[in-house]
């Protein structure tokens, strides 16, 4: 099969809020947000394992809930409010997820890292107190392939215990 | 036979901090968070694909559609013709042949003879944006004769259809032979009381690292500078300089931050050849990025291993004789194909203790994606066909399983017949510690549920270098300026934790903290020499140089400190950030004034033991890390599912430096080896990945991985860090087998083929009520025309008597 290369790339003036920042951004229709996030903001903090929506290492959160950045495309969402690993941490202090998986080393690569951390603060906002059956429920969709979970399981029950005491 | 006197183990740590006293241990054993932990939970750790600097190139490769064909031409022209297409290689560009090992330079960053998988490189485009660098590739024309496909081992041993895979090797399309014959089989075998046979097959599977490789080059003043996310930056250097015709110095290989190794980043890669050369070509940086298809085409994992092994033993189970053989579907192309043979014989005699033994192994060339080393590299498959050979053995004499493989052992301080040097063991200790947790010895029986039990061992680190060289394996510098500690060396921390692990080391040394050290590392250019995150090799070996450096830079210190007290050197302690009545800033200076710059070097380079046969070199290590495992699980006889319900695992690491990261290790590589064990698969048809996707390629999930429980055993070896061995790889090899194992506790048939798919269950159920023998696995093992075995004298036993004084 042969692809066309169309030099007339429709582009679209964007507005995006992402982190709390309004930027405004002219771009291809066709590109995925994780493409504009990490191509044309530098928010390179959102990582892609397979750009077919099959790994969740893309997840960003969409008005607090978690979406497959490389499935979406910036006009789908105009206007609604993105948050990227990025914007995790208040200014220098880190989410007490971000803290809790620094200390219990559950970012080994941490190539997954971003996508679980976003995930699970979704999980944490809507269900302060999750099992751990349902921690796992939640992150179904994100593949880690090098820490057999554990220690993802431990940091999210305690960066829990810690936000809810 | 040559002289091959052991050489004594040295005591690895000074008088102050002896292994065995770990009170006084300030860093070392303590679970302190990594080093890089706050970069990488922000998302600032810079992997390669995250870099776009200015005027950035994207380069696609084109790739062979076909399994097996020659190449008659390539016409580029219409890809040029793209508006936005700056360069466009062919094979013509690259000629020379690279390969990781020194006997196997086969490959070629882009083919222009013949291609010999899907996936096979032929051409490469740079262009402004990776969709035009893909439509230019689309536009490339190649015309081929396409050539009969070589898709297995057996069709490998028979003459080809049309031509070999490869023009090297043994027959028809053998790559590789190997017999060797260790004491006297043939006497074993006639002192044996019972004799048995068995053939297992360990398909194939694939490292799936979240991280997609990726590289960027640069080219200016003359230089290359590449960034990739490879496992050994030194070995890619080699490569780039002998493809590119161009001296080391002109190069530079940085590894960027790294997203997930297991064995897939170890191999030079074409993609990391060509972006040099386009960089080379434009004058602009140039940007590779594999797709998840691409990478499963990439491949380099787990080969696909066929095995028979038969067993002579007495009856009360002590082993008389083994004998072994493999054959490995290597696919196209060499990678560490040799080496991976040898281990699939190698390491059996590392955790029993065998007294005559044969191993004959044999890799095949065919037209699929090359495998190389996955975690445990070769030895997996063997240790999946060991332990469930003594499961059946024990069953076959009404000894249970776990007895009849505690009594043959392998004994601490030991030498085997193959002449591999066992020093620390804790085999026995990792087996009390897994019993004991699991319950195994009294489990209560329930339909269904089944309990199993494997253990295993692996190499801290190769005892030879791949390329033949005397230059040490790791080397680290240090230097301190105005109260500031820098590390340099070349290890890559490929999320294991290198460099919290060197880190650790030296803030040990120094009486500092791990955030202290400022750390360079994986840089060609401003490091000195590791060989790479592979073999499990970097905590015991760049450890090791750490450690060197930093004891001369302590003593350094010391000196200065003692002059400036006007105190004997040995009564100055150095500890929580003081040397002597001094802060370290302070001792720094007073160094720096009395010596000049300060700086300290140390190396590691690995005993001589191997033994003296050719093939030697693969299987010895410094040392040795054992692991025991039991796996619990339900399996439903209707459907054929498993549930893993618990693994526990104990893992001899010598010493944790880092417990929390050793735990990390052992917790992903039960988790692997359970993916392993219960559904990963690397298979083709008609020269195509059957599922070159994350959706199809099945791994666990959360909702798949099991509680883990993990228990750390410490038996401080003589030569490691602190008495500290590998943690990585070693976890792997017990769980396949253990699970299967528990597969026959829980519903009375082995799954001698790995992964144990429902398939596989519920067929061997099905033959098992139609009173057939109650498998499922492969019904024999081809006939392959190994060479006569070369003999081998095993060690004398004074040997032994050098270490058993330690
Ligand atoms: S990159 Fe894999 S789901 Fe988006
Ligand atoms: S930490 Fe490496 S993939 Fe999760």
């Amino acid at each position: 099969m042969r692809r066309e290369i169309d030099r007339e790339v429709e582009r679209v003036v964007l507005t995006l809020d992402v982190n709390g920042e309004k930027s405004e951004l002219l771009v291809p229709v066709h590109k995925t947000l994780l493409e504009v996030l990490r191509e044309d903001m530098q928010l390179t903090g959102t990582k892609h394992g397979c750009e077919l929506g099959e790994c969740g290492t893309c997840t960003v959160l969409v008005d607090g809930k978690p979406e497959l950045s490389c499935l979406l495309l910036p006009i789908q969402i105009h206007g609604r409010a993105i948050t990227t690993v990025e914007g995790m941490a208040s200014g220098s202090e880190l989410h007490p997820l971000q803290q809790a998986f620094a200390e219990l080393g559950a970012a080994q690569c941490g190539y997954c890292t971003p996508g679980i951390l976003l995930a699970s603060k979704s999980l944490l906002e809507d269900n302060p107190r999750p099992t751990r059956d349902e921690i796992r429920e939640a992150l179904a969709g994100n593949l880690c392939r090098c820490t057999g979970y554990t220690k993802i399981l431990q940091a999210v029950e305690l960066a829990s215990g810690r936000m809810h005491d | 036979m040559t002289e091959n006197p052991l050489p004594p183990a040295r005591p690895s740590t000074s008088p102050a901090r002896r292994g065995g006293e770990s009170a006084d241990l300030k860093v070392v054993g303590k679970p302190l968070p990594k080093v890089d932990a706050a970069t990488k939970v922000t998302g600032r750790a810079v992997y390669a694909d995250d870099m776009l600097p200015a005027r950035t190139l994207h380069c696609k490769i084109l790739r062979s559609p076909h399994p097996h064909a020659r190449i008659l031409s390539i016409d580029t022209s219409a890809a040029r013709r793209i508006p936005g297409v700056i360069a466009v290689i062919t094979g013509a560009d690259l000629p020379i042949k690279f390969g990781i090992l020194p006997v196997t330079q086969d490959e070629r960053a882009l083919e222009h003879e013949k291609v010999r998988y899907v996936g096979d490189p032929i051409a490469a485009v740079a262009a402004t944006e990776e969709e035009i660098a893909a439509a230019a590739c689309d536009a490339i024309n190649v015309e081929y004769e396409v050539l009969e496909p070589v898709m297995s081992i057996d069709a490998a041993l028979q003459p080809p259809k049309d031509e070999r895979v490869q023009d090297y090797g043994g027959p028809n399309n053998v790559h590789k032979f190997v017999a060797l014959e260790f004491g006297d089989v043939d006497d074993g075998f006639s002192r044996a009381e019972h004799v048995r046979e068995d053939v297992f097959f360990f398909q194939g599977n694939t490292h799936l690292p979240m991280e997609q490789h990726s590289a960027i080059a640069t080219f200016v003043d003359g230089k290359v500078t590449l960034w990739s996310s490879t496992q050994v930056v030194h070995y890619v250097h080699r490569a780039l300089s002998k493809v590119l015709e161009l001296p080391m110095n002109r190069i530079r290989v940085i590894g960027a931050a790294h997203g997930g190794g297991f064995g897939g980043k170890t191999d030079p890669f074409a993609h990391e050849i060509i972006v040099a050369k386009l960089a080379m070509l434009t004058g602009r940086p140039v940007k590779c990025t594999l797709s998840r298809e691409e990478v499963f085409y990439a491949h380099r994992g787990r080969h696909p291993v066929l095995m028979w092994v038969r067993t002579g033993v007495t009856r009360e189970g002590r082993i008389t004789a083994m004998h072994f053989r493999s054959a490995l579907d290597g696919g196209a192309y060499g990678s560490y194909g040799v080496a991976s043979t040898f281990y699939t014989g190698a390491l059996q005699t590392v955790t029993y203790d065998i007294p005559a033994y044969r191993f004959e192994g044999c890799r095949v060339f065919t037209n699929k994606p090359p495998c190389g080393p996955k975690r445990g590299h070769g030895t997996p498959q063997p240790r999946f066909a060991l332990e469930l050979h003594l499961e059946k053995i024990a069953r076959d004499l009404g000894l249970d399983p776990v007895d009849l493989k505690r009594r043959n052992f392998v004994k601490p301080y030991s030498r085997t017949v193959n002449w591999l040097r066992v020093t620390s063991c804790g085999l026995e200790e990792c087996t009390e510690r897994v019993m004991n947790a699991s319950g195994y010895q009294d489990r209560t029986r329930r339909a269904g549920h089944g309990m199993g039990f494997a253990i295993s061992s692996y190499m801290s680190g190769a005892g030879t270098a791949i390329y033949w060289n005397d230059m040490p394996h790791s080397e680290v510098q240090i230097k301190v300026d105005r109260g500031g500690i820098t590390v340099f060396c070349g290890a890559m921390d490929i999320g294991q934790g290198s460099d919290s692990v060197l880190a650790s080391i030296v803030a040990e040394e120094l009486g500092l903290q791990p955030p202290d050290i400022r750390l360079v590392t994986a840089d060609t250019d401003t490091t000195p020499i590791d060989l790479g995150s592979y073999s499990s090799r970097v905590t015991f070996m760049a450890g090791n140089a750490a450690l060197e450096a930093a004891r001369k830079m302590r003593a350094k210190l010391v000196e200065a400190a003692a002059a400036k007290m006007s105190r004997d050197p040995a009564d100055v302690e150095v500890t929580d950030g003081r040397i002597g009545d001094l802060s370290f800033e302070e001792a720094s200076i007073l160094a720096e004034a009395r010596f000049g710059t300060l700086t300290s070097a140390g190396s590691y380079t690995p005993p001589k033991i191997a033994g003296p046969f050719k093939g030697s070199g693969v299987g010895p290590s410094p040392a040795y890390s054992y692991s025991a495992c039991v796996v619990d699980l339900d399996a439903d006889a209707r459907t054929g599912l498993v549930r893993v319900n618990k693994v526990w695992i104990a893992h001899d690491v010598g010493r944790a430096i880092n417990p929390l990261l050793v735990e990390g290790q052992v917790e992903g590589s039960v988790y692997m080896g359970l993916g392993e064990a219960l559904m990963e698969e690397q298979a083709f048809r008609k020269g195509l990945h059957k599922w070159p996707s994350m959706l199809e390629y099945k791994s666990p999930t959360f909702l798949d991985t099991p509680e883990i429980e993990t228990f750390i055993v410490e038996t401080v070896d003589p030569e490691g860090p602190y008495g500290a061995k590998e943690a990585g790889q070693g976890p792997l090899l017990p769980v396949p087998p253990a699970l299967c194992a528990a597969v026959f506790d829980a519903l009375g048939v082995w799954i001698d083929e790995i992964p144990v798919t429902p398939e596989k269950v519920v067929e061997a159920l099905r033959r098992k009520e139609k009173g057939e023998p109650a498998r499922y696995g492969p019904p024999r093992f081809p006939s392959i025309p190994y060479p006569p075995v070369i003999k081998v004298e095993p060690p004398p036993k004074d040997l032994d008597a050098a270490t058993a004084a330690i």
